[in-house]
């Protein structure tokens, strides 16, 4: 029984241990990197890469440490007026209500492309055909000169910044949006849906577009950075941080001076958003 | 006739069986074939990098402070939860509401206890999306795990050695950790493995306690998010398949190793003595 | 156990006698509590989720019939109606369980009375290593092998849709079917068999008519687990349903199941949206309780 005891014991102990030393090991690796501030950001999943990039390297030159959730631009709105998150992230105009609330810097511009599938023969439409597509009136590809395929509308989910900015631009509302459109959380789930079905469409921010996807001209016009600056392109949108003014610590004044500075907007440009400068 | 109407059940069971082992194996085999080209050191033990070249350590982290937290709660309340049901309780109402409740706890859905998680310990306890939020979640929903496996080893022991310890004089307390609970430990320690399997399979509750944010914790307050979590956004968020499948081998052969420890345990602690 | 240490403490503590009491008091009650901590978790989730979803209906005018068969769910403009996920609920677990449950058994039958020794005890503990494998996964292989072959080779406009949601679940449910299923029929009395084979039944005769029935509640209770499995999964499901908010009217439309749903928009709701969100969850909720309530009447049938 002894035996038994002990090695019942020992057992519990190790694997209550085991789990704990993980635990131990990075508590003081965290003591080592000495964070002393946590800024918490949460928001648009359209801003969240390029957020995640600033962060990154933010990091690296101040004393800092940066919490970024990507849950939907209303989600972020909501968060920092509720004190949830310092700052929150938003990929569409703040409404009245929120502007009351809340302050907002533009820290970047973005715009936002329809895409297809790279073998769909559709590279131009008019915002009414978007619109047309959008809320089912037009329901096949043929009708727009593409091939004799139904449409699949891919959506982003109820709530995101670039749907809201989406749909005001282009002019349709939620109510409107044909129901049997596949409802995709996220930029890059659009992208990949789309990706693999030659029937899709769907819109995503500049940020994603890469070659396993078809770009479409509005209205004639390419979906270019200089063509969003230029005001020819008008499906675009400002990414905003935005914050209760008297919640904004210095930390989080510094990340937002830094994103402003050249080098911030060096990085936007890279990741594929427009400087605003 | 008859013999045609055996042949074509029998042929029917072997196909059956077929196709259940080959359905399983093609998932299994699909996800190593899939995610074998990232495993790799430095994926497993890299920092998390947003540009996509970096490692899932933060998130093997996470997981780890989500197992030790709830079990650290969740074994001292599970196992002494069922010494009260079969040591102490007389039979009676009350013991039929503690198994009731226990037992409808097993068969609630995962997402609800997120919804309970978020309105409870994120909103109205103020944890915030945070490791401690999910945690807590995660005790509630092992718990009756725990409980059920104490009390099914607890049944096994045998009463000459509760009546042998009595008989000696000693309180009940002291039969119960000197004499019982030794005895019972290999099935409360498989019980225990058990649940940490189902804290690392969890996905669903962690998601809406935890959040999803993708850096190396740096307390239990943080927002983070498991290897579970992780896994299901690159798929959702990225498409990254084979991203998805490499966190799945990771985790595939995390809870193959808990299931064949949870089985040594209990041999070598059965062949122990008896 | 050793009896020296033992007789000393003994001695010890019988010179405290009143301490000893005391702390044996304490323990018991110390036990009940955390005994009773299940009940009030209970408790808790079931107020906390309730109250946070009656609370649109009770204080706000919402009308839980609206809610209840509204085919519109568009929560930008205050419009709430979950009959679309309901039904897709209910098609993605009953379509799950026509295609889960005959596989499922026949399996178990196999390994419990068909299957060579060496065979079964290879496959059984395989398959139960598989209920443990997290269901994202099952997910993830959802969404990169049967979409795509939904697409490809079967000509559907979209892979996301009802058809994969049913595929993706009865896969799931496999190995929780097959493993009780299989434990139960293994606990028939192989004097039941043994009778049946001398009156001159044949060996899968026997197995059909009357180890099968035998095991009928084991069997009903295998199935039930599955059913609430399938009804009650998400995260594997969100990948593969693309989440239309439409009343499915064939197999091939994409759908928004109830746990989706509250997943999906879970996230970045707020106010009344989110209550529903928890709404939502009270029908699932429902569905869960009716079913385990079937299950507790089966069993308690069981042992009679």
């Amino acid at each position: 029984m002894g035996y038994k005891i002990k090695m019942a014991m020992l057992m519990l102990c190790l694997t209550l241990l085991l789990s704990a030393c993980g635990v131990k090991k990075e508590e003081k690796k965290g003591a080592s990197a000495h964070h002393s501030h946590t800024l918490a950001i949460s928001g648009s999943t359209s801003v969240g890469p390029l957020a995640e990039k600033l962060a990154e390297k933010y990091e690296e030159i101040d004393n800092i440490k940066i919490e970024i959730n990507q849950i939907g631009s209303s989600a972020g709105i909501t968060n920092a007026i509720n004190d949830v998150s310092e700052i929150g992230m938003s990929s569409r105009e703040l409404k009245e209500e929120e502007k009351a609330r809340l302050q907002e810097t533009i820290i970047a511009y973005d715009g936002i492309v329809v895409v297809t599938h790279p073998s769909n023969k559709v590279k131009d439409l008019t915002m009414e055909q978007i619109k047309d597509i959008f809320t089912g009136k037009i329901t096949n590809w043929k009708d727009l000169g593409g091939d004799d395929l139904e449409i699949v509308v891919v959506s982003r989910e109820d709530g995101s910044g670039s749907r809201d900015a989406f749909q005001e631009i282009v002019g349709y509302s939620s109510g409107e949006l044909i129901r049997n459109a596949i409802v995709a959380s996220g930029n890059g789930n659009i992208k990949t849906t789309v990706a693999t079905n030659k029937h899709a469409v769907g819109f995503i921010s500049f940020e994603y577009i890469d070659e396993s996807v078809s770009t479409v001209n509005v209205n004639g016009v390419e979906a270019t950075a200089e063509n969003v600056l230029a005001q020819k392109y008008s499906l675009a949108r400002p990414f905003l941080f935005v914050h209760k003014e008297e919640s904004l610590t210095e930390e989080g004044q510094r990340f937002i001076d830094y994103i402003l500075s050249p080098e911030g907007q060096a990085i936007a440009a890279e990741t594929g958003a427009i400087p605003i400068k | 006739m008859r013999k045609l109407k055996d042949n074509l059940l029998l042929t029917l069971l072997w196909f059956a069986a077929f196709l259940t082992v080959a359905v399983l194996v093609t998932i299994v085999g699909y996800i190593f074939y899939k995610g074998m080209g990232l495993i790799s050191f430095n994926f497993i033990f890299g920092d998390y990098s947003p540009s996509g070249d970096g490692g899932i350590w933060p998130m093997v982290v996470t997981t780890i402070y989500t197992i030790a937290i709830s079990l650290i709660i969740a074994t001292p309340v599970g196992i002494l939860a069922a010494v009260y049901l079969q040591e102490y309780a007389k039979q009676g109402k009350l013991v039929r509401l503690i198994r009731f409740a226990t037992e409808s706890l097993t068969g609630i859905p995962s997402i609800i206890y997120g919804l309970f998680g978020a309105v409870f310990f994120v909103t109205t306890l103020k944890l915030g999306m945070s490791i401690i939020s999910a945690s807590l979640t995660l005790t509630i929903i092992v718990l009756p795990v725990i409980i059920r496996t104490t009390e099914e080893s607890l049944k096994t022991v045998p009463r000459t050695y509760r009546e042998g310890s009595l008989a000696l004089g000693t309180t009940k307390l002291q039969t119960l950790y000197k004499v019982i609970l030794p005895s019972a430990m290999p099935g409360i320690l498989s019980g225990l493995i058990l649940s940490m399997g189902r804290i690392i399979g969890e996905s669903a509750a962690i998601f809406l306690t935890a959040g999803t944010v993708a850096a190396m914790p740096s307390s239990i307050f943080s927002s983070a998010r498991t290897l579970t979590v992780h896994s299901f956004l690159v798929t959702q968020e990225a498409g990254d398949i084979e991203l998805a499948a490499a966190i799945g081998i990771v985790l595939i052969v995390i809870i193959l190793i808990l299931n064949f420890s949870a089985t040594f345990i209990s041999k070598k602690l059965n062949k122990a003595d008896y | 156990m050793t009896s020296l240490p033992l007789k000393k403490e003994t001695e010890k503590i019988g010179k405290s006698n009143k301490r000893k009491y005391r702390l044996e008091k304490f323990s018991g009650n110390l036990f009940l509590f955390c005994a009773l901590l299940s009940v009030i978790s209970l408790l808790l989730i079931i107020c906390f989720v309730f109250y946070k979803g009656a609370h649109p209906f009770l204080a706000e005018g919402y009308r839980f019939l609206d809610f209840l068969l509204g085919s519109d769910w568009v929560p930008s403009e205050d419009k709430f109606g979950i009959l679309p996920m309901i039904i897709a609920s209910l098609y993605a677990t009953i379509g799950a369980l026509i295609i889960g449950v005959p596989i499922g058994l026949l399996t178990a039958i196999f390994l419990a009375e068909i299957a060579p020794k060496s065979i079964a005890k290879i496959i059984s503990p395989a398959v139960q290593l598989l209920a443990g494998i997290p269901s994202v996964l099952y997910g993830v292989f959802g969404l990169a092998i049967i979409v795509p072959f939904l697409q490809n080779h079967l000509g559907l406009i979209k892979g996301q849709s009802l058809v994969a949601v049913i595929l993706v679940l009865a896969i799931m449910m496999l190995p929780t079917v097959v493993t009780v299923a299989e434990t139960s029929i293994r606990a028939v009395p192989k004097t039941y068999r043994e009778g049946s084979l001398a009156l001159g039944a044949s060996p899968i005769g026997t197995i059909f008519k009357v180890v099968v029935p035998a095991a009928k509640s084991g069997i009903m209770t295998a199935i039930v687990l599955g059913m609430g499995r399938a009804i009650g999964e998400t995260m594997a499901v969100i990948l593969v349903a693309g989440n239309s908010l439409i009343i499915p009217t064939s197999l091939t439309d994409s759908v928004r199941p109830l746990t989706t749903n509250i997943a999906l928009e879970m996230g970045y709701a707020f106010g009344t949206h989110q209550e529903m969100l928890f709404a939502t969850g009270i029908v699932l909720f429902s569905f869960i309780l009716i079913l385990n309530f079937t299950l507790a009447r089966i069993s308690s049938k069981g042992g009679n």
